[in-house]
């Protein structure tokens, strides 16, 4: 298993946010997280990912076999941990190229490679961009600067095209995008998806799911998963909303 | 909060990386008797073998020093300086005259070399020709052959003074006299050695000239006189770079740089100050008391500073343009970061009396421990100045939570169709920031690099090459182990 979290439970400044999460995720599959707002989800992206301020008090989080709760984010963003921003921050004066061969050379360090040879890494930022529709105008610019919703979105996955890792995290990718966005964004990820590799995608909406199919639907309410299938519970909920889960749950 | 004390540790540690360039090479030293009066003036003078005029202008000026005090308006506290408790004079001893670069001492060269400055010119950086300045005089300038086919003039002070006396004795003193502040003065009466540079008529020079300055010896101050002039249509870019042994007691260093452009010329003048900062508790150092100041005297002319300060336990700085020329520009670009216990009070002056002179000032300050930065700006619009522009910018970003930042623009125009604009920002690397290029991989340290590097990319840009990645480097090491 790729990743398999254990009974977590997370607080914030002393506030259980997690309650007892347990996720199970294989190479090959694509997890859908869905649920109401406030219910966690991306408290568990931060989790995950090892973000400052979010103290796992109890459970475990296994990664490759591994327990990672230990390792710092960069050290997990190495072992192949990646995280699609809901709000991908600016950095000004720092171009989308520089970032990027600083991320890859860190990661190159890390596996002991030397650091890649400049022509190389210019025919990788060209193929790269392809998949998710970016100009070179974009990848010249400060590190999303000024950019629309829809251009941080797109350069969120050419990030994670660049870094190719083994287990994606996509927290609200869908949010602030139009349909024509959202088409790019979903074959970007398409286009990355592989046997050797997963995806956990974080999603309010069903529409999203329409363009990436996933193999399992996680519902999230109140810090736990409390219910989980196939794509079709995705239907299911954008057909009956999420009320019915809260009366199961609170009914339990 | 657990995650701001979290950051404070992180902050520590990246603040605490160490000079690299604290040696001290052993080279036998020439030293004048500690402290000053009248005969140590007479004695500098004559062991540079001076005229008559300008022990003369030193006297003026050492006499004029003792009547005023030491200025105390600027954002910096320090305990009094014992002017007596001083070496004005230090000379590596040298055996004779140098002809070729055989008879330099090795270990000046070897000294050069672990800076990264070579003074053997097969093995420099191509097209740059360097003035090495070590305590009180000048070892070495290279590409001397090259410079003279272009007629032009590059050489040590005093080496102008004996062979240029009448263009030192015409421009000496005239954009800094030496009535100008108190280290103007003292170091009017007392400077050692520095660079002098003259571009003749219409000749553009192909390379980029380059002083290095090296406090070696200790209890010494560093009195260096720079003057530049640009000749009708000329141009030069010019950078100087300097550094000092690690030490606990703090050393003196007051400069005088003058650029004169005359006519359609332009100087551009690029600084990187790395002299020995003082230890994390703030003990040693160097105080950096400088006076750069340029005059567009001609119409059309350009004076352009560049810095980079990193160094110094305190740094009190102006480079300054006066625009007198008609349609004569003025810029300045500053980047200073100051970490541990450093202070710096640094600015400009852009002075506007021409008509259509503009000016522009980007100032970068960066602050990371227990340090202050504060920057200074004066805009001042004569009232014959008509349609003067001038554009500020001053940003402060402060790393952790004990440092200071400050901004003291003065804006004074006596002429209504001046445009003065001023932008000010303050900012703290964002924990977002840190959060987002950590999750790509790239850890504390690097991130805080790249972060600040973008932050000053402005001012680095302006930098010849060679230059920016060096000063890119040493933005990350001053800032070594810093943020979180």
């Amino acid at each position: 298993m790729l990743l398999n979290i254990k009974d977590l439970h997370v607080s914030i400044n002393g506030k259980e946010i997690l309650k007892g999460l347990n996720l199970g995720v294989n190479n090959g599959e694509v997890h859908a997280i869905m649920g109401p707002n406030g219910t966690g989800k991306s408290t568990l992206a931060a989790a995950i990912t090892g973000r400052e301020g979010y103290d796992i008090t109890s459970g475990e989080i296994i990664y490759k076999g591994k327990g990672i709760t230990e390792l710092s984010p960069d050290v997990r963003a190495n072992e192949g941990i990646f995280l699609s921003f809901q709000y991908p921050v600016e950095i000004p004066g720092v171009s989308i190229t520089n970032f990027m061969r600083t991320a890859l050379n860190s990661k190159r360090e890390f596996e002991g490679q030397p650091p890649i040879p400049a022509g190389e890494f210019l025919k990788k930022m060209e193929e790269k961009k392809k998949l998710v529709d970016i100009q070179s105008k974009l990848t010249n610019r400060s590190v999303n600067e000024g950019f629309s919703g829809g251009e941080k979105k797109k350069n969120e996955i050419f990030q994670m095209a660049m870094l190719e890792p083994k287990l994606a995290i996509l927290d609200e990718t869908d949010s602030g995008l139009d349909i024509d966005a959202l088409k790019v964004v979903a074959n970007g990820v398409n286009a990355l998806r592989s046997e050797n590799n997963a995806f956990v995608v974080i999603t309010h909406y069903q529409r999203l799911l329409d363009y990436i199919v996933p193999d399992f639907v996680h519902v999230m309410y109140d810090g736990r998963i409390v219910k989980s299938g196939g794509k079709g519970l995705a239907l299911e909920l954008e057909e009956k909303g999420y009320d019915w889960i809260k009366e199961q749950v609170e009914n339990r | 909060m657990n995650e701001e004390k979290e950051n404070n540790n992180i902050l520590e540690e990246v603040t605490s990386g160490d000079y690299k360039y604290g040696f001290v090479t052993d080279i036998e030293t020439e030293l004048a008797p500690m402290g000053l009066n009248e005969d140590i003036v007479r004695l500098i003078s004559k062991k540079k073998n001076e005229p008559n005029w300008l022990l003369e202008f030193r006297l003026k000026a050492f006499r004029h020093w003792l009547t005023i005090e030491e200025p105390d308006w600027a954002l910096l506290k320090h305990p009094p300086i014992n002017y007596q408790d001083i070496i004005y004079y230090a000379a590596p001893k040298q055996k004779k005259e140098l002809e070729s670069m055989d008879e330099v001492d090795p270990e000046l060269v070897d000294t050069f070399n672990k800076l990264g400055i070579s003074l053997d010119e097969q093995k420099m950086l191509a097209g740059v020709a360097v003035d090495a300045v070590i305590d009180s005089v000048s070892v070495k300038t290279t590409f001397q052959d090259t410079l003279a086919k272009h007629d032009i003039i590059f050489c040590s002070f005093s080496e102008a003074v004996q062979n240029h006396p009448d263009l030192v004795r015409k421009y000496l003193g005239t954009v800094v006299p030496y009535t100008d502040n108190y280290f103007a003065a003292l170091n009017t009466a007392v400077f050692s050695d520095g660079s002098f540079c003259y571009i003749p008529k219409g000749v553009r020079c192909p390379i980029e000239l380059s002083t290095y300055f090296r406090i070696n010896a200790a209890n010494t101050g560093q009195f260096e006189r720079t003057l530049l002039i640009a000749d009708e249509g000329g141009y030069v870019s010019y950078l100087e770079g300097c550094t000092a042994p690690q030490r606990d007691e703090n050393q003196l260093h007051a400069a005088i740089v003058e650029i004169i452009t005359h006519d359609n010329a332009e100087v551009k003048y690029s600084t990187v100050q790395n002299w020995y900062p003082g230890d994390k508790e703030g003990k040693g150092g160097i105080y950096n008391f400088v006076t750069k100041r340029g005059l567009c005297k001609g119409n059309n002319s350009k004076i352009s500073w560049t810095q980079v300060e990193t160094g110094s336990a305190i740094t009190w700085k102006y480079p300054s343009c006066i625009l007198k020329g008609d349609n004569s520009i003025g810029e300045f670009y500053s980047v200073a970061v100051t970490n541990n216990y450093q202070q710096a009070d640094t600015g400009t002056k852009m002075i506007h009396l021409g008509k259509n002179t503009k000016s522009t000032i980007i100032s970068k300050g960066i602050s990371a421990g227990y340090s202050n930065n504060s920057y200074r700006g004066l805009v001042r619009v004569s009232k014959k100045a008509e349609n003067a522009r001038n554009f500020s910018q001053c940003d402060s970003l402060l790393l952790g939570d004990k440092c200071g930042a400050h901004t003291f623009p003065y804006i004074k125009t006596n002429n209504n169709t001046a445009i003065v604009e001023h932008e000010a920002t303050t900012s703290k690397i964002s924990e977002d920031q840190l959060f987002y290029c950590q999750q790509r991989g790239i850890d504390n340290e690097k991130a805080i690099s790249l972060i600040v590097n973008g932050y000053a990319k402005e001012v680095l840009n302006q930098l010849p090459m060679e230059f920016a990645v060096e000063a890119q480097k040493l933005l990350a090491i001053t800032l070594e182990g810093s943020v979180g």
